[in-house]
C-alpha cells in the first residue's frame, strides 16, 4: 500500500509537470513571437463584415486582457495562469459571445467518446494478435498479420483516414462519411441517436484503430518474443502447465505492463491522430473546434482547445498510470520505453 | 574437422545396489549456433554415459562451462534453441511408470510425468517464479492436477509441505520479490517436490545464498530426499557441498565425463589429473602449503583438442592422450576413469 | 557500421525492401534537379490531363505536371525532415548521453521534463504556433519548432544506451586507464550508440514528415513551397477527387506511404539488429 502510495505521488507530480510544461510552452509561443495578436486577431476578425467602433474598441481591451498584454510580464504571467486554472478563455470570438469553455465542453465528449473506444479496440486488438504472433512465430496466419501491421504501422492517421473515406465515400459509399451523428436527428438518449451516433463513428474509429494496432501488435510481439525466454515461462512449461495457462497468465500478463506504460506515452500522439480524424470526417469533437477556429481566426478558441487537450491528455495518462500496479505489482518504473521503439 | 568420438560406453553394469532410476547412454547435445549463414556447432555434451540409483544422492562437478548444466537440461528435456539434442537416450524408470525413454516420449505424455516423478530446479531459481502474481497461483498451476484432491485438502497439504521447508504458509499470498532470497529458493525447492517426485534434478539450487542460509537448503534436500525416497541429480561446481550431499559424484571436462565414482573414495583418492587437480585444490583445516592453479584455460567446445580433451593441459599428457579419446573404464569396483595415464598405471 | 549496413542488405530482406522503397523516393527527390519547370509556377501545361502520353502522372487543375510538382514536393519534404532530425539529434544526444551518464538527480530530472514532451499533445501547440506566426511561417521555422518538441522518444533511448555501455567491463577498464570522459565517449561509446542514433534518425524522420503533412494538408504550413502535404492541401482546394482528378491525389499519397514504410522498415531491422535479445530469438528461429 505504501509503495502504491509512493506510486501515486510520482505520476501526479508527472501530471503537474505536463500541465505545468505544456501551459508555458502554449505561452511562450503566444507572447514570444514578433507579432501583435490583438491587431491581427481583429483585422482577422473585422474583415469578414462591419463591425461597430465600439465593438473593436471593446473586442480590442477583452483581446489584451485574454493575450495577457496588460501590465509586467509577471503580472501577464500569472494572470495568464489565473485564466487557466479555472478554465476561463473569454468569449468565442467567431461565435460571440458564447464562452470559449462551452464550446469545448460541447466538443469534448465527441473526442473523448471516439478517442475512448478506438484507442482501447486498438490497444486490445494489437496486443491480442501481437502476443499470439509472439508466442507462435512460425504462424502463417499471424506472420501474415504481421506484414500487414508492419505496412500499417508507419502511415500516419491522416493518411489512413483519407483513404477510408475515398474507399468508403466515393468507391463503395455504404457508411456516413461525416459529422457525429444523423442531421435530422434530435440530440437525446433516443435509440435513433445512438444508433445514428455509432453508424457516424465507424470511419473515424476505424481509421484510428487501423493506424494505431499495428503499432501495439509488433510492440507486443517483440515483448512477448522477449518473454517467452524468460525462465518463469521456460520452468512453467518444464512443469508442463497447460500451454493457454502460460500464454494467458505468464507471457501476456508479463508483457502487459510495458504496454501499458506505452500507451500513457503514447496518448499525446493519439490525440494528435484523433484530431485529424476528425477533421478529415467532420466529426463534432475538438479536433474540427480547433481547425475551424484557425480558419476564422478565433484566438481565444485556439488557445482555450491547445489548453485543454494538454491538460485532457497529461489526466488520461495519469488515470492509467494509477491503473498500472494492477497489471504489475512491482509498480514497475517507467524505463519500458525502450521496448516500444 | 575430425574429431575422434568417444565410444558408446557400454552399458555400465548396476553401479550401485539400488534398482536404476536414470540411465543416461551416449548422450550429445550440441548448441547451433548460425549467424548470417555460417553455421557452428559448440559440443556442449559430447557422448555421456552414466546411472543414477533409486534413493541416491548423484552430483556432477566440474568448472563453469565444462557441460554440466547443459548435460542436466538436457537430461530434464529443457532445451531449447539453439541447444540441440543430437543423440543419444536418456532412460527413467519408476515404479509406478516403468521404463521410458525421455525423447521417444511424446510431449503431452511427458508433460504427464512432469512433476509428478521427474521435477526440475532450475539454475536461475531466483527468476523461476512468475513475478505478476502470487505464489499461490505457482503452486496450483504446477501442481493441483497431479495430486488429485480437493482444494481444501490440497492447500492443506500444500502448507504441510512448505512448514516442512521452514516455510509459513503465508508466503503462498506473497509476490515473488517480497520474497528473500533464501526464501524464494526454498519455495521453489517446495514447488519442485511438493508432488513427491520420484527423481528431482537441482542444477546449483543453492549457489545464489549465503553460506548460512546454503547449509539449511541443503539440510533440507537430503531430508526430503530421504522422506521420500527419491532420486536427486544434483548439480554444482562446489565442491564441498558434493562433499555434504552426494552419494556418487560425477566429474566433467569439456563436455566429457572424466571420472565417476563414491564421493568419498573421488574426494580422498581422486584418479584423474583432473580430478586430483580439482580436489587439491579443496581448502582444508590444518593445510598450509601453496596451492597451484591449472595451467591454460578449459578448451573452446566448438573446436575441441583432439583426444583426450584435458591433454593440452594435463601433466601426464603423452603422445596418445592427443590421438585417441581415453574411454571411461572401471579402474576400481564401481569407479570408472577416463585416462590414458590411469589405465597405464602410470599415475 | 557499414560493414553492419553491408551484411543486413544481403542478409534481412525488410531491410533490403526498405532501402528500395527510400531509395525510390530519394530518385524521385533527385529528379527534381531536371524539371523543366519552376516549381512555382501554374498553367505551364494543359490542366487535367489523365496520367499517360505526353505526362507520366496527369497534370492538375492548376495546369502544373504531377510528375514534376510531385519531384519537387519531394525534395522539400525530405529536406525538411532532415532538418528536423538534425536538430532535433543535437538535443537528444545531449539530453540522453547526459542523462545517462550522470545519472541521479540530473537523470531524473531531465527525464522528467522527457517524459513530459513525450506526453505533450504537439499537435494543438503547432497549430497555435501557425495561427500566431500567419504569413511569416516559413519551412525552416516549422523544422527548427519541431525540432524543439520532437527530441523526446529518441533521448530516452540514447540514454538508455549509454546507462548500459557506462556499466559494462570495457568502460571500467578505460576509466582505470586513464582516458579523458571525451576520450570514452567518442572511442569506446560511439560504434555502439551510432547504429541506435541512426534508427531513432529514420524513426523521427517519419514523425516529422507525417506531422508536416497534416499541417500542410490542411493548410496549417507554408503552402507556397511545394511539399507532399502541400499538393495533397491544392488538390483539395479545387476538389480534386470529386472532379474525378485522382491522379493529382494519388501520386503524393502513394509516395508518402512508400517512404513511410520504406523509412520504418530501415529502421525496425537495424534497431532489431542491434537488440541482442531478439538477435537471439532470430538465431532460434532459424534452426
Amino acid at each position: 500500500m505504501l509503495a502504491y502510495g509512493r506510486h501515486l505521488l510520482k505520476r501526479l507530480g508527472q501530471f503537474v509537470l505536463v500541465v505545468f510544461i505544456g501551459v508555458n510552452i502554449t505561452y511562450i509561443v503566444t507572447h514570444a513571437t514578433p507579432i501583435n495578436p490583438v491587431e491581427q486577431t481583429i483585422a482577422a476578425v473585422t474583415n469578414f463584415g462591419n463591425t461597430s467602433p465600439d465593438a473593436i474598441e471593446d473586442m480590442r481591451r477583452s483581446l489584451k486582457a485574454l493575450y495577457g498584454l496588460e501590465g509586467n510580464i509577471w503580472e501577464q504571467y500569472v494572470g495568464f495562469w489565473g485564466r487557466v486554472l479555472v478554465g476561463d478563455f473569454g468569449p468565442s470570438l467567431s461565435a460571440f459571445p458564447t464562452p470559449v469553455s462551452t464550446l469545448i465542453g460541447r466538443a469534448l465528449p465527441w473526442t473523448i467518446g471516439l478517442l475512448l473506444v478506438a484507442t482501447v479496440m486498438a490497444w486490445l486488438l494489437g496486443n491480442l494478435l501481437g502476443g499470439l504472433a509472439g508466442y507462435f512465430p512460425r504462424s502463417r496466419t499471424f506472420r501474415v498479420v504481421g506484414v500487414i501491421a508492419m505496412a500499417l504501422h508507419p502511415i500516419p492517421y491522416y493518411i489512413v483516414a483519407f483513404v477510408l473515406l475515398i474507399i468508403f465515400g466515393f468507391l463503395w459509399p455504404i457508411l456516413p462519411i461525416a459529422g457525429g451523428s444523423g442531421m435530422n436527428i434530435r440530440q437525446a438518449f433516443t435509440a435513433e441517436f445512438v444508433l445514428s451516433t455509432l453508424k457516424h463513428s465507424i470511419l473515424p474509429a476505424l481509421s484510428l484503430v487501423l493506424a494505431s494496432a499495428g503499432g501495439w501488435f509488433i510492440g507486443m510481439r517483440a515483448l512477448v518474443s522477449n518473454v517467452v525466454t524468460e525462465d518463469y515461462v521456460t520452468y512453467a512449461e518444464l512443469a508442463g502447465v497447460p500451454k493457454r495457462r502460460i500464454l494467458g497468465f505468464y507471457v501476456m500478463r508479463n508483457a502487459l505492463a510495458p504496454q501499458l506504460t506505452g500507451l500513457a506515452m503514447s496518448l499525446g500522439a493519439i490525440f494528435n491522430g484523433a484530431i485529424i480524424t476528425e477533421q478529415v470526417f467532420g466529426y463534432p469533437g475538438v479536433g474540427t473546434l480547433l481547425v475551424e477556429a484557425v480558419h476564422k481566426g478565433d484566438y481565444s478558441l485556439v488557445l482555450g482547445v491547445t489548453t485543454v487537450s494538454i491538460i485532457a491528455v497529461a489526466a488520461a495518462v495519469f488515470i492509467i498510470d494509477l491503473l498500472a500496479p494492477l497489471i504489475d505489482p512491482r509498480v514497475r518504473a517507467v524505463d519500458t520505453a525502450e521496448a516500444h521503439a | 574437422m575430425v574429431v575422434a568420438r568417444q565410444d558408446p560406453a557400454p552399458p555400465a553394469a548396476s553401479t550401485s545396489d539400488n534398482p536404476t532410476a536414470l540411465s543416461v547412454r551416449d548422450l550429445h547435445a550440441h548448441y547451433r549456433v548460425s549467424h548470417f549463414g555460417i553455421r557452428r556447432d559448440v559440443r556442449a555434451v559430447d557422448g555421456i554415459s552414466f546411472e543414477v540409483g533409486r534413493n541416491e544422492i548423484y552430483g556432477l562437478a566440474g568448472e563453469s562451462s565444462s557441460g554440466k548444466s547443459t548435460l542436466v537440461k538436457t537430461i530434464a528435456r529443457a532445451i531449447r534453441p539453439p541447444l540441440f539434442h543430437v543423440g543419444g537416450e536418456v532412460v527413467f524408470e519408476f515404479p509406478d511408470t516403468g521404463r521410458f525413454s525421455l525423447y521417444e516420449l511424446p510431449e503431452e505424455d511427458l508433460a504427464r510425468l512432469r512433476w509428478r516423478h521427474l521435477s526440475y530446479i532450475m539454475q536461475a531459481s531466483m527468476s523461476v517464479l512468475n513475478p505478476v502474481r502470487r505464489v499461490r497461483h505457482s503452486f496450483a498451476d504446477f501442481a493441483f492436477r497431479h495430486i488429485g484432491k480437493r482444494a481444501p485438502e490440497f492447500w492443506a497439504l500444500v502448507a504441510g509441505h512448505l512448514e516442512r521447508l521452514h516455510l509459513s504458509a503465508s508466503v503462498l499470498d506473497s509476490y515473488p520479490h517480497e520474497l528473500s532470497g533464501g526464501m524464494r529458493q526454498r519455495v521453489t525447492i517446495a514447488l519442485a517436490t511438493v508432488c513427491r517426485p520420484d527423481f528431482v534434478i537441482a542444477d546449483e539450487p543453492t549457489t545464489a545464498l549465503d553460506v548460512v542460509v546454503q547449509k539449511g537448503v541443503l539440510e533440507m534436500i537430503r531430508e526430503i530426499q530421504q522422506q521420500m525416497g527419491s532420486s536427486v541429480l544434483f548439480v554444482t561446481h562446489d565442491m564441498s557441498v558434493h562433499a555434504y550431499l552426494a552419494d556418487r559424484l560425477g566429474i566433467m571436462y569439456a563436455g566429457r565425463l572424466v571420472e565417476e565414482g563414491p564421493t568419498r573414495e573421488i574426494l580422498l583418492a581422486p584418479q584423474h589429473p583432473y580430478t586430483r587437480h580439482l580436489v587439491a585444490s579443496l581448502p582444508r583445516i590444518g593445510d598450509r602449503s601453496e596451492r597451484h592453479g591449472l595451467e591454460g584455460r578449459p578448451p573452446s567446445l566448438a573446436a575441441p583438442p583432439p583426444g583426450c580433451r584435458f591433454h593440452p593441459r594435463c601433466p601426464l599428457a603423452m603422445p596418445i592422450c592427443a590421438q585417441e579419446v581415453p574411454p571411461l573404464e572401471d579402474a576400481a569396483p564401481r569407479h570408472r576413469v577416463a585416462c590414458h595415464a590411469v589405465k597405464r598405471g602410470s599415475a | 557500421m557499414f560493414a553492419v549496413l553491408g551484411d543486413l542488405l544481403r542478409v534481412n530482406r525488410e531491410f533490403a525492401l526498405g532501402v528500395l522503397l527510400t531509395g525510390i523516393v530519394v530518385v524521385v527527390a533527385l529528379a527534381s534537379l531536371f524539371s523543366p519547370y519552376p516549381p512555382l509556377d501554374v498553367y505551364v501545361v494543359p490542366p487535367d490531363v489523365p496520367p499517360g502520353e505526353g505526362f507520366l502522372l496527369g497534370t492538375t487543375s492548376r495546369g502544373q505536371d504531377v510528375f514534376w510538382q510531385l519531384a519537387e514536393a519531394t525534395r522539400n519534404t525530405l529536406l525538411f525532415g532532415i532538418a528536423v532530425a538534425a536538430i532535433s539529434r543535437v538535443i537528444a544526444l545531449t539530453v540522453g548521453l547526459l542523462a545517462g551518464y550522470l545519472g541521479g538527480a540530473v537523470d531524473r530530472i531531465l527525464m522528467s521534463i522527457n517524459d513530459t514532451f513525450i506526453v505533450v499533445p504537439l499537435f494543438p501547440i503547432l497549430v497555435l504556433f501557425y495561427f500566431v506566426m500567419r504569413d511569416r511561417m516559413s519551412w525552416a521555422m516549422l523544422a527548427l519548432v519541431m525540432a524543439c518538441l520532437g527530441w523526446a522518444y529518441d533521448a530516452r533511448l540514447i540514454r538508455s544506451v549509454a546507462m548500459s555501455l557506462k556499466t559494462r567491463e570495457f568502460t571500467r577498464q578505460a576509466v582505470f586507464s586513464g582516458m579523458s570522459t571525451w576520450q570514452i565517449v567518442t572511442q569506446e561509446h560511439l560504434p555502439y550508440v551510432l547504429p541506435i542514433v541512426f534508427s531513432t534518425t529514420l524513426n523521427n524522420l517519419n514523425w516529422s514528415i507525417g506531422l508536416e503533412v497534416t499541417l500542410s494538408v490542411l493548410g496549417f504550413t507554408d503552402v507556397n513551397t511545394p511539399t507532399i502535404g502541400g499538393m495533397v492541401f491544392w488538390a483539395n482546394q479545387h476538389t480534386a477527387l470529386v472532379a474525378g482528378i485522382w491522379w493529382w491525389i494519388a501520386a503524393p499519397v502513394v509516395l508518402i506511404a512508400t517512404l513511410f514504410i520504406g523509412l520504418f522498415l530501415i529502421a525496425a531491422s537495424v534497431s532489431e539488429y542491434i537488440d541482442p535479445r531478439s538477435r537471439l530469438a532470430r538465431i532460434g528461429a532459424a534452426k
